[in-house]
């Protein structure tokens, strides 16, 4: 055995000087590096998660609410030696002297953090330390953005409500920068507890999180949890350090999957290349086999050979697939991972693993079947050069290689279901696009007879293998969809979706306006010269009873719902349905109702089937309020003006504690009217849609840029698929080049015939590009985000243009070596 | 399993190799039986597709006759498996081909070596180049197949056959690529080496002047040993 090892290894070195490896290699250096680099970067992400778990929490375990948590419960923490301390959170509004901001106000007490550390600075730009303590009263931390939001500086004086705050110090380092900060909006201004009260800004309608915190020996925190769990009210949860950050495990696990189901594009190509040039690898080794079985190596040493050389190769390429896979990975980083707030851990060597295993993988199960046929090989064939060819292409060549990049796909998928949709989706656009493909080559073998020589003689090539070229035009085309479909497509759809709102669309949102200040505040904006944007009540509440059943969160699978029924939400009053609404099923109630009826948004009706004529029980200021469901309407969210799941007619909420909030269209040169809003009504606050609508069109643009990076090796996997296929029929080539050339074929000509083919081939792989990529782009565009959809003709002259110029490149250089390949020496070899 | 039958290291017992073709049963070889002695040097003459190649092959193991027993070593060969047979070649036989059959991705001296390393021997980059120099290819160690002229290529082969120093080299037309003057040294290299080394030559040839050479010629046609021609002085 320890001979055949050796034997291998130096086949192996041998094989790879006379570059019979090349394209092999590079095809599974390609697969492991693209699985690898979303393999190292989630991994990254997840280890960032597990390692500071409870310092991202500030704690062992939090509770968290949307009221005010007992104070009882800190007795119960101290009963069991268990430390805790509270804060609270919530959005407002902050003013300099010329400048006002909407800021993330986080109040402590002193134990805060139990776990982790503050960090602060005495100036911007400052080294940071350890912060000893919280803010003292009187005075705040804040983030430094913030510092030139307002223009403000270190020692100056702001107004949070009705009170006024020293800044002490940069905030440079928080744990628990929790719930929904992954892209934060409002930057943070931490201050202490005991000022809260003199701020008047936490009303009973108040969007707060309350937040308990506890920490304390491993088995004492989990007594406590187990003792405080059962005993959870609705709107309160638990979360301990495995379950920190669930928004960014969240999307964590959707990146995860997405992107790992974007490399797996490139591994089923790079399956492709892995089968394309294994035939010729063998196809080659073939008399090799003989004059070896001739020598008196046995059926059992040349398949060992075989097996150890391609095992070798396969962990070579594999390492320096992972070696690429970590350097790619730190791209990826930049583009998405700064979307997340704290520092990211070098990677487990996880990623290594699966990215190996992927590897030999996709070689053995592409390259097993041709590699099994070498050991039968008849050594006969040394005086009979036709016997033991290797059989023509056929489903036990591909079949193997076919199930396992299933599995591979279902298992990166996570989920049997999705998987086997992802499966079933890939396999109908392949065989879609391959009809397209062939349809296009086989009208351009109708138009044959019309074209110049050269461009005859190029696309009678393609015609010859016309399942290679069919197999080349999808891999190249998938690549340039998804370049198209996220270059061209996804700035069409962002700016229909922009143009999609009116001029006068809300980029102002009010909210926190107290019933009081409604008329003050209508006066303010008809002094201002501004028509006085419409009030909507909102009131905050929980649904308990749907139908007379009364409601768990765990009734549900469906996770929404169970956030839904978990949580408080807003709820509103009107006679008259808002204009963008629209009635699905039922009555809009008479002006004069009289009877108390909800009118609720179809999307929340299916996700906690209710229907019209159902009664709702909703818990308000420990009430219950109940009413029929007089109808179900839609709502168009995205128009930015204000919308509520839950509308009830007039008589059944005005009893109640309740806020207002508006939506109104601010000019931008009238930016100051805020400042003297906020001025006089401190308590409002002001959410800039403009800036979020800025923010989200970041984050698309991130996300989309770090897919079509994950592409980009699916680009370099189509180049490869081309290379092997440009390999495989490389003897063939020098064969026929070598005929030409002898009968007085120039080589322009030969060259031109080699552009014609490739040039070809690529308009075609742009064409099917371009015209999936629009279809795609459509469906987008009118399903999922209910835009009208304009068809971009430069899709098209971009796709097939770039497909051209870029495919007929690569090929002209992948022929070289026929066009210089000295014909006597090809004549002597044959 | 080893069956001594006097000294002759190749025995022949009523050979006959038929193959169907759509036009019928084909008879490639009729009948065949002969012996050759440990030490010979033999000629299987006769026009071409006269069934000599088909000889060769079943002589040597690569191909299994319809009928009949074929004795090399004192090994009865097809009752022998293909990979016992090729264990039987690995430490008895050695091989030249018309085509030269060399592997072109390696070099000339990996071509010598790799029969050694089959078999599993270290350390055997000495032993090949000696081989190659005693062929005359000192100078010619790193070269590639295609890098060689024909006769050089032929060398390589000649190197390769004989450095597991075997009991018995076929030789397939190894002059049939060749210039006349070119071929005449091959034979040459060829005979010295056998006589060097006490093997039994077996060659397939249509030359006259090559079978000559040999103590005795077979003379096929159509699949019968039409003539057995003895002892032909060297």
């Amino acid at each position: 055995m320890a001979a055949t090892i050796r034997l291998s290894w130096r086949m192996l070195r041998r094989d790879w000087r006379a570059g019979e490896l090349t394209v092999l290699s590079l095809a599974l250096v390609i697969a492991v590096g693209s699985v690898t680099s979303v393999g190292f970067f989630t991994d990254r992400v997840r280890l960032a998660l597990e390692n500071q778990a409870n310092t991202l929490l500030g704690a062992d375990l939090v509770m968290i609410s949307d009221k005010a948590i007992p104070e009882t419960l800190r007795d119960d923490a101290a009963r069991l030696a268990v430390q805790s301390t509270t804060s609270i959170e919530f959005p407002s509004m902050m003013m300099s002297d010329e400048r006002n901001q909407l800021v993330s106000i986080k109040a402590v007490e002193s134990a805060y953090p139990l776990r982790g550390e503050l960090r602060i600075s005495p100036q911007r730009f400052a080294p940071d330390q350890v912060a000893i303590g919280i803010p003292e009263a009187g005075s705040i931390w804040v983030d430094m953005q913030l510092l030139d939001l307002l223009g403000v500086n270190v020692n100056d004086v702001v107004r949070v409500g009705e009170a006024d705050f020293k800044i002490a110090s940069v905030l440079t380092n928080e744990p628990a920068r929790a719930s929904g900060q992954l892209f934060s909006l409002a930057p943070r201004v931490m201050l202490n507890l005991s000022d809260i009260a003199s701020t008047e800004l936490l009303t009973p309608a108040s969007r707060v999180r309350h937040r308990m915190m506890f920490a304390g020996e491993i088995t004492a925190v989990a007594n406590f949890r187990a003792m405080v769990e059962p005993r959870l009210q609705p709107g309160q949860r638990m979360e301990g350090i495995e379950e920190a950050r669930p928004e960014v495990r969240s999307a964590l696990e959707r990146a995860r999957r997405f992107l790992g189901l974007a490399a797996m594009v490139s591994v089923l190509l790079a399956g492709v290349a892995v089968a394309t040039s294994s035939q010729r690898f063998i196809r080659r080794h073939l008399d090799s086999c003989a004059v070896m079985r001739c020598v008196g190596a046995s059926q059992q040493q040349i398949l060992s050979i075989f097996m150890l050389q391609m095992l070798w190769l396969g962990l070579i390429a594999g390492a320096v697939g992972c070696l690429l896979g970590f350097g790619a990975q730190f791209i990826l980083v930049g583009i998405i991972g700064s979307l997340a707030d704290f520092a990211l851990p070098t990677p487990s060597l996880l990623p290594v693993l699966v990215g190996l295993l992927t590897g030999l993988a996709t070689q053995f199960s592409f390259a097993l079947p041709p590699l099994l046929h070498l050991k039968n090989v008849p050594s006969l064939r040394v005086l009979r050069r036709d016997l033991g060819a290797l059989p023509t292409r056929s489903i036990s060549t591909y079949g193997l290689g076919f199930v396992v990049l299933s599995a591979l796909i279902v298992w990166q998928a996570g989920d049997l279901k999705l998987g086997f949709y992802v499966l079933g989706g890939l396999i109908v656009a392949l065989l879609l696009l391959a009809g397209v493909a062939l349809l296009l080559l086989k009208a351009l073998a109708a138009f044959r007879a019309h074209l110049f020589v050269e461009w005859r003689f190029g696309v009678t090539n393609l015609m010859r293998r016309p399942m290679s070229s069919v197999a080349q035009v999808i891999a190249f085309g998938l690549g340039i969809m998804v370049l198209l479909l996220f270059s061209v497509i996804r700035d069409d759809l962002l700016d229909e979706w922009g143009n999609s709102l009116p001029d006068d669309a809300p980029n102002r949102f009010l909210i926190n306006i107290q019933p009081d200040q409604i008329e003050p505040l209508t006066h303010f904006f008809s002094e201002q010269g501004l028509k006085a944007p419409t009030l909507y009540p909102m009131i905050r509440g929980r649904l308990i009873e749907i139908g007379g059943v009364t409601l768990q969160p765990d009734d549900y699978e469906n996770p929404r719902a169970q956030r839904l029924l978990e949580r408080q939400f807003n709820l509103s009053w009107a006679a008259q349905m808002q204009a963008d609404n629209q009635l699905i099923t039922g009555e809009w109630w008479p002006d004069s109702d009289s009877e108390g009826q909800f009118s609720v948004e179809e999307g929340l009706a299916k996700t906690l089937a209710i229907e019209v004529g159902d009664t709702l029980v909703f818990l308000i200021d420990e009430q219950r309020v109940s009413a029929r469901v007089a109808n179900l309407r839609s709502v168009k969210w995205d128009s930015f003006r204000p919308n509520f799941y839950v509308i009830a007619s007039p008589g059944v909420l005005e009893s109640y504690s309740s806020s207002y909030m508006s939506g109104f269209y601010l000019p931008e040169n009238e930016y100051l009217v805020l400042d003297k809003m906020v001025r006089q009504f401190p308590n409002i606050t002001v959410i800039d849609i403009a800036a979020v609508m800025t923010q989200v069109r970041t984050i698309i643009e991130r996300v989309t840029l770090a897919v079509e990076y994950v592409f980009l090796f699916t680009l370099i996997a189509g180049l490869l698929v081309m290379y092997a296929a440009i390999y495989s029929t490389l003897d063939e080539r020098i064969h026929e080049s070598v005929i030409l050339r002898t009968l007085g074929a120039s080589r322009r000509r030969l060259l031109n015939g080699v552009i014609a083919e490739f040039v070809t081939l690529g308009a075609l792989a742009g064409m099917v590009a371009a015209t999936a990529a629009s279809l795609l782009g459509y469906v987008l565009a009118v399903h999922l985000f209910q835009l009208e959809y304009q068809f971009n003709g430069w899709v098209w002259l971009i796709g097939v243009i770039g497909g051209g110029v870029g495919i007929g490149l690569a090929g002209v250089l992948g022929t070289r070596k026929v066009l210089n390949y000295p014909p006597l020496l090809a004549l002597r070899e044959m | 399993m080893a069956e001594n039958i006097s000294r002759s290291i190749v025995r022949v017992q009523g050979l006959s190799k038929r193959v169907v073709s759509p036009e019928g049963e084909l008879v490639l070889l009729d009948d065949l039986s002969f012996e050759i002695d440990a030490g010979e040097a033999v000629a299987i003459v006769g026009a071409s597709g006269s069934g000599k190649s088909t000889l060769l092959g079943i002589l040597a193991g690569l191909d299994v006759p319809s009928d009949g027993q074929v004795w090399l070593d004192g090994h009865e060969l097809f009752k022998l498996d293909e990979d016992g047979r090729a264990a039987l070649r690995q430490s008895s036989v050695g091989f030249v081909f018309q085509s030269f059959q060399l592997l072109p991705n390696l070099t000339a001296l990996e071509n010598v070596m790799l029969p050694l390393e089959l078999g599993g021997a270290v350390d055997v980059e000495p032993q090949a180049s000696d081989m190659l120099a005693r062929v005359g290819l000192a100078e010619r160690l790193h070269h590639y197949p295609k890098q060689l002229s024909g006769g050089e290529q032929q060398r390589v082969a000649i190197a390769r056959a004989f450095v597991v120093k075997p009991k018995i080299l076929f030789a397939d037309e190894p002059t049939g690529n060749l210039d006349s003057a070119t071929g005449e040294r091959v034979i040459a290299l060829l005979f010295e080496l056998n006589r060097e080394q006490g093997a039994t030559i077996v060659l397939v040839t249509h030359d006259d002047a090559l079978a000559r050479r040999c103590n005795r010629s077979f003379r096929i046609d159509a699949g019968c040993l039409v003539a057995a021609e003895p002892l032909v002085a060297m």
